[in-house]
């Protein structure tokens, strides 16, 4: 990183924590089934005790864009951040009624399951342009980092030059490879976890406080 | 009669002449129509957003059900003293492949080539 951007990066922060809001609403994103709702519930249940909203291996089980209000969460130093968290609906650019039917659910509920999705998924792009102030990207690493929508919505927030962390989840599997997210995205910080497990959870917190603080 | 998929090629002189609505609803347009339509210079980050939500909101059951896209990687402009002073380096986007969800399917891509596979509807 040029002494440039790191001058900038530290008058942005000092700036930032000068001026801050007194909130910041940190928007978990990324594609469907990438564990977007587990990483939300993970958050809100260690720093408040609750849930944010219910998880099923069915794509786009999340289909409104989902607010825990009034996280603070506390580094290892004793910095602390209170955030917003919103869990979003899995990002894409395309959405049949018809692929929920493998999933054993009639058309009709189908059908409004698929309109709810692309209702949802409209509505967190609305969201990444307005009322987001930082991103968790949440990305599967037994699946292929460089999907046309992870290259358009890391370059969309980006663009908006928000605060972004990628999360690299599922490291509990067999074919986990947090290392080819890196490879994909060497611009950002990337932290390997496994929402389910709780494993290296502790990091995402540290750097959650370091980041969006 | 004739089967067969219309590819429109759109140059970069006529895209710049265009406001992002316009392109956006050129594009959707074209591939609700069952075209493939590939941009001689790909759209904004700011663009793409907008396209994702209108994509999201065209979708219909037994209908449209969304696109398909793809580019090449983008490439960084190599910046100027004053753009490194700023953090200013630009990305400049590059050819891209828009076509609908159920007709086309990519098969590669590389930095430098895409593969993809057209169905007629």
């Amino acid at each position: 990183m040029s002494i440039f951007v790191q001058a900038k990066s530290r008058v942005s922060r000092f700036l930032m924590a000068f001026f801050r809001k007194r909130r910041s609403r940190i928007g978990i994103y990324g594609p469907p089934n990438a564990g977007k709702t587990t990483l939300a519930n993970r958050i809100a249940r260690d720093w408040t005790g609750e849930m944010v909203g219910p998880v099923s291996e069915i794509p786009h089980e999340t289909r409104r864009a989902l607010r825990k209000q009034d996280i603070t969460i506390t580094g290892n130093n004793g910095s602390t951040i209170t955030i917003d968290i919103v869990d979003t609906p899995g990002v894409t650019t395309k959405i049949d009624y018809k692929d929920f039917l493998e999933y054993g659910i009639g058309k009709d509920e189908a059908v409004i399951r698929a309109r709810e999705a692309t209702e949802g998924v409209a509505e967190a792009m609305h969201w990444l342009r307005e009322d987001i102030d930082g991103v968790i990207y949440m990305l599967d690493c037994t699946e292929d980092p460089f999907l046309q929508v992870n290259i358009m919505m890391i370059g969309i927030i980006e663009s908006r030059k928000l605060p972004v962390l990628i999360a690299a989840n599922k490291i509990d599997l067999p074919d986990a490879s947090p290392q080819r997210i890196r490879s994909a995205f060497p611009q950002h910080p990337v932290i390997a976890i496994s929402c389910t497990e709780g494993k290296n959870i502790e990091e995402l917190y540290e750097q959650m406080v370091y980041h969006f603080g | 009669m004739q089967q067969g998929v219309q590819i429109d090629l759109i140059a970069e002189e006529r895209l710049s002449e265009m406001t992002s609505y316009e392109k956006i609803h050129m594009i959707l347009d074209n591939v609700r129509e069952g075209r493939i339509v590939i941009l001689e210079k790909g759209l904004s980050p700011e663009e793409q957003s907008r396209l994702i939500e209108m994509t999201m909101r065209e979708i219909l059951p037994d209908g449209f059900n969304g696109i398909e896209i793809e580019t090449y990687p983008s490439r960084d402009d190599a910046p100027g003293f004053l753009q490194r002073l700023l953090g200013r380096a630009s990305r400049e986007s590059r050819l891209t492949v828009i076509g609908p969800a159920n007709q086309l399917r990519m098969i590669r891509k590389d930095k430098d080539m895409i593969s993809a596979w057209v169905s007629s509807r």
